[in-house]
């Protein structure tokens, strides 16, 4: 790791002033990857603006069916949130699957979507959720968010503040995970809403999570784990790396597919 | 056995220690004006170096000095050498290349040191070596041990053209063909063992002292053989005389055989403090590790074996090409000659073997002993070969080797191994009861109704441990000799510290050592200290790989011990007016047989160091030492049985049991054995599943560089293990023991992959068998 300048932040106004004031500074908000990046030099921010310990940014609440998620909580806090397991069972579980402890407990869900990384679980709940992603400017939706491998909507000097969503009737979460990395080689979340289905995926498509249009139509029409087994997935829209090749990620997309509906019942 | 002695579970001693973060390793290790050395690498894998400009790093904050190869050897500092000289079969020596500590003419890895940067803190070494300019021509490089023998392929050194080390043979080429030719039936089958990285929890690191005014070097180092280590510094690096060279490995990490060699950075530490006046610690991170600490396996074999019509083994015939990476290591030459077609007759009574090894280089990093070393490789490719062998006879497995089960001992291999004794039906028999064998087909039919894909396979094992009887390995061109050493100090109060020239680095050494004293003497093992690890303390030993250290170090500690007693007794009888033969100890203290009169074990020790009243011309005094030889190899052997289940959507492999009988000869420590054997299975399944080093064929760049991409096997990857024991005492040393270290590491990648191609149907599936590769199989198969 080069040497940086550390700053925390308390408020979003004062990190977003802190970040104003390092042209070369970056948002921290659990840092399990941009830390782990930095200590290979692979990336050398002067200056990072911790945001984890923004009080604003902390906490979920639950309103009825509605739901917001600050983007410090942690996912271990995700995981373990009676009042969100009630409505929406499948946030949970995909929380607790992160990782390992310890990212859990510092890696935060505003972290994981502002990183988009391809292979990361949060960005499949938010675009298969149809959720909100709330920033310190503006509202956007998961849809309008996520731009593609590590790419989001976010500008400059702009900062996840939270996320936003109405609890689906039935949501499910299935990923099979990559040997070494324990990352998604391909996770698929399923959500069943009054206005339709979603199906987003992670860890598999060569442009980073995406929606798949065939299997939303294929379970609008009938919600049943075999009713995925018709849809198309085709292998070179996938990622191909050493752990996985195309052929074997498309393979998986389904059958994760499927078993994202058998969890969601 | 007493609640402590031979045979007790003993929770380990040193666990306190390492379990409240109190262990004291190389990185631990802080001494005034310390500087820290950072290591300019190749990025290339095979290049020739135009020109090495060190200004710029020189002028960056904190920096000391940096220095490179050609300073080095100004300065008179050797090539790493390999300690292990093989012939080819046309009577020629092994062909080694000159590896330089630093380089600076060729790289031939990606990680190969050029130079290294002493600064105030490890991160301002860093920042200048980024300011090392090294001016590369890049040549071509190539990865693969086959590709390397082609014609055209990239030449590594001029001392090895074709880049051929050696092509080496053992056993009767032409009883072998004949057999064949004979046979009724031959397996034929290709075996690949895939690449392996050590991944001991510790890095490696290094701190060099120099003493001006001694002239005096200390060198503290992760190590599994200090001494050793000492030894080859000095002999053939010049870094010093051994007399002016302490070596200390202190806590180490674990070494998995990774440790046991001599690697660039101890030796130029060691130099750069001498050039630089100030003590240098270096300390490698993880990437390091995986570009630098040598590598393991790494074998492409053909093999034929030949059956009678009664399904006897007739013959086998071996050929085998063994990567050994860019460089010739410490002791990579005997790792797929003497550890490895030494092993290739297993448990089976086979007249007639014949193996051709040929090794070779590529641009990849050193290739050296890894647990087990050369015995997994043998292991596997001789039970994957009677495991196909039963499925082409239409046998079961285990009725194919229970034909061919060496039955008397000792037995006599084709292959110099003399087998001392063994009951390889009982481990077997044990494996299939445990395992439940014949319930077998009926769990297979419940899985298949649930869309799962159930194989179950054995592996029968044996190893050769107790590294090693001296003449016998020096007659096969070892370096060195493999005998250990040990004192036993009894202090005048009774309490006793035992030296050894054995190393524990995850053994539990100061638990087992400290049980055989106890059971000896009757003394607590909290009276007894275990020493090792330092060159200044300890009397000249050998280290600890090879499953060694139980029947070679123990061994030596009994025969120090032999001695002890004998003066310990002749002191008793003397004080109590008795014949020495009536003495007995029993409970801690020294007895009259048959009498009432005792002298407590203390008094002793005090006797002999007061003095006041010894037998006439006794010297003072009750400390004694021993070198132990072994007069042969050890052979724990053993039956692994996997039982898996294969999801056929995602290719996923779940072990549902892994049952491990085992004839290790007497145990010391049951605890610990379990331990070992956990830990050795957990690696073996390791290379059977997940883990596999990969090189990029073009650019030699190494792409497993982190644990995002190099799979470790983690807990929820093993099952609960099934463990069980059916020993036969080795008669060939005091304790009757065998070792234990490696045992899991070489049993168990066979058993799984049989069982896995037991699963799918296809038998050409390679190892790792990653979830891809198997659904990749089931594809085809389908």
């Amino acid at each position: 790791m080069y040497a940086t300048g550390y700053h925390r932040a308390s408020s979003v106004e004062e990190a977003v002033k802190l970040k104003g004031q390092h042209d070369e500074g970056r948002y921290l908000s659990g840092g399990m990857t941009l830390i782990a990046t930095m200590k290979q030099r692979l990336a050398a921010p002067t200056d990072l603006v911790d945001l984890r310990h923004i009080a604003d940014l902390h906490g979920i609440s639950v309103d009825g069916r509605n739901v917001r998620i600050g983007a410090a909580t942690p996912h271990a806090e995700v995981a373990g949130s009676s009042a969100l397991r009630a409505i929406c069972p499948a946030i949970c579980d995909l929380a607790g699957k992160i990782g390992d402890p310890h990212v859990r407990h510092m890696g935060t869900i505003g972290g994981s979507i502002a990183n988009n990384d391809p292979a990361a679980d949060y960005p499949a709940a938010m675009l298969g959720l149809g959720a909100t992603i709330i920033t310190d400017r503006r509202w956007l939706s998961a849809d309008d968010f996520f731009a593609g491998l590590f790419e989001t909507a976010l500008e400059e000097g702009e900062m996840v503040t939270g996320v936003t969503f109405e609890a689906p009737e039935k949501a499910g979460y299935a990923k099979f995970a990559n040997p070494a990395s324990r990352y998604a080689l391909a996770g698929v979340f399923v959500a069943r809403r009054a206005d339709g289905v979603r199906v987003a995926v992670a860890g598999a498509g060569a442009d980073g999570v995406f929606r798949h249009s065939g299997m939303e139509e294929a379970l609008a029409a009938s919600w049943s784990p075999d009713a995925v087994a018709g849809a198309a997935v085709d292998a070179r829209d996938m990622l191909t790396d050493m752990h996985a090749n195309g052929e074997y990620r498309a393979n998986l997309v389904k059958v994760m597919a499927k078993r994202a509906v058998i969890a969601a019942g | 056995m007493g609640v402590e002695g031979i045979g007790a579970r003993v929770t380990r001693k040193e666990d306190k220690r390492f379990l409240t973060g109190k262990g004291r390793y190389t990185d631990d290790m802080s001494v005034p004006g310390m500087k820290h050395a950072f290591f300019v690498r190749s990025p290339h894998a095979h290049a020739r170096i135009r020109s090495i400009d060190v200004s710029a790093a020189k002028a960056m904050p904190g920096v000391i000095d940096v220095l490179d190869g050609k300073q080095l050897q100004a300065d008179g500092i050797g090539n790493l050498i390999c300690g292990w000289m093989i012939h080819s079969k046309d009577g020629s020596p092994m062909k080694m290349g000159a590896w330089r500590p630093l380089a600076h003419e060729v790289v031939r890895y990606v990680g190969d040191a050029v130079a290294i940067v002493v600064a105030d803190s490890s991160a301002e070494a860093r920042d200048a070596a980024e300011a090392v300019v090294v001016d590369y021509e890049e040549l071509p490089a190539v990865t693969e041990s086959l590709v390397a023998l082609e014609a055209g392929a990239p030449q590594l050194h001029p001392e090895a053209p074709g880049n051929l080390i050696f092509d080496w043979q053992i056993g009767d080429p032409d009883a072998t063909d004949q057999a064949i030719a004979s046979a009724a039936h031959v397996t034929e089958i290709e075996i690949h063992n895939n690449r392996l990285s050590p991944n001991p929890m510790e890095p490696r690191a290094t701190l060099g002292i120099y003493d001006t005014g001694d002239d005096h070097y200390t060198c503290y180092t992760t190590s599994q053989n200090p001494h050793v280590a000492r030894l080859v510094m000095s002999a053939f690096y010049n870094v010093a005389p051994e007399n002016k060279l302490r070596v200390i490995a202190p806590d180490v990490g674990g070494g998995f055989g990774s440790k046991i060699y001599i690697y660039p950075e101890e030796i130029v530490c060691l130099w750069a403090s001498r050039k630089t006046g100030v003590p240098v610690k270096w300390v490698s991170d993880r990437t390091e590790a995986f570009l630098t600490d040598a590598h393991g396996r790494d074998h492409v074999s053909k093999v034929k074996m030949a059956f009678d019509a009664d399904h006897r083994i007739i013959g086998l015939k071996v050929d085998t090409i063994a990567n050994l990476g860019a460089y010739m290591s410490l002791f990579s030459s005997c790792v797929p000659t003497y550890l490895y077609a030494t092993l290739l007759s297993g448990q089976y009574a086979i007249p007639a073997i014949h193996a051709n090894v040929r090794t070779v280089y590529t641009n990849t990093v050193p290739v050296d002993a890894y647990r087990g070393a050369g015995r997994p490789e043998a292991t596997y490719l001789l039970e994957r070969t009677m495991e196909t062998a039963a499925r082409e006879l239409g046998l079961s497995p285990a009725e194919l080797r229970r034909k061919n089960f060496i039955r008397s001992f000792p037995h006599q291999t084709p292959v110099i191994m003399n087998y001392d004794a063994g009951d390889y039906e009982a481990s077997l028999d044990a494996a299939m009861e445990a395992v439940d064998w014949k319930g077998f087909s009926a769990r297979r039919a419940e899985a298949e109704t649930r869309g799962k894909k159930r194989g179950i396979g054995m592996s029968c094992y044996i190893e050769a441990c107790g590294l090693a009887p001296s003449a016998a390995v020096g007659s096969l061109g070892a370096g060195v000799g493999l005998w250990e050493s040990a004192e036993v100090r009894v202090n005048a109060v009774g309490t006793i510290e035992v030296l050894t020239g054995s190393h524990s680095h995850g053994q539990g050494h100061e638990t087992t050592f400290a049980q055989v004293v106890a059971d000896r003497l009757g003394v607590s093992i909290d009276s007894v200290n275990i020493v090792h690890g330092d060159t200044d303390k300890v009397q000249m030993g050998m280290g600890t790989y090879g499953s060694r250290s139980g029947a070679v170090g123990m061994s030596a500690v009994v025969k120090a011990l032999d001695k002890v007693e004998a003066k310990a007794k002749k002191i008793a009888a003397h004080l109590m007016e008795a014949d020495e033969s009536d003495i007995v100890i029993e409970n801690g203290e020294l007895k009259v047989a048959g009498t009432d009169k005792t002298v407590p074990w203390f008094q002793v020790a005090l006797a002999a160091y007061t003095a006041h009243n010894l037998p006439s011309g006794m010297e003072p005094g009750l400390k004694e030492t021993a070198f132990y030889d072994p007069a042969n190899f050890t052979f724990p052997a053993g039956c692994y049985i996997a039982e898996v289940e294969i999801d056929p959507e995602t290719g996923k492999t779940e072990i549902i049991q892994f049952v491990a009988a085992d004839d290790f000869g007497n145990i010391i420590n049951p605890l610990i054995v379990e331990g070992q054997v956990h830990g050795g299975l957990a690696q073996g399944i390791g290379q059977a599943l997940l883990e596999d080093v990969k090189y990029d064929r073009e650019t030699g760049q190494l792409l497993t560089a982190s644990y995002m991409d190099y799979a470790m096997p983690r807990a929820d990857d093993l099952p609960f293990f099934k463990l069980s024991h059916q020993n036969t005492p080795c008669p060939g040393n005091p304790l009757g023991v065998k070792g234990c270290g490696e045992a899991g590491a070489i049993g168990s990648p066979p058993a799984l992959m049989n069982a896995i191609t037991d699963a799918i149907g296809d038998n050409s599936l390679t190892m790792p068998a990653t979830p891809m590769k198997v659904w990749q199989a089931l594809q085809t198969a389908h």
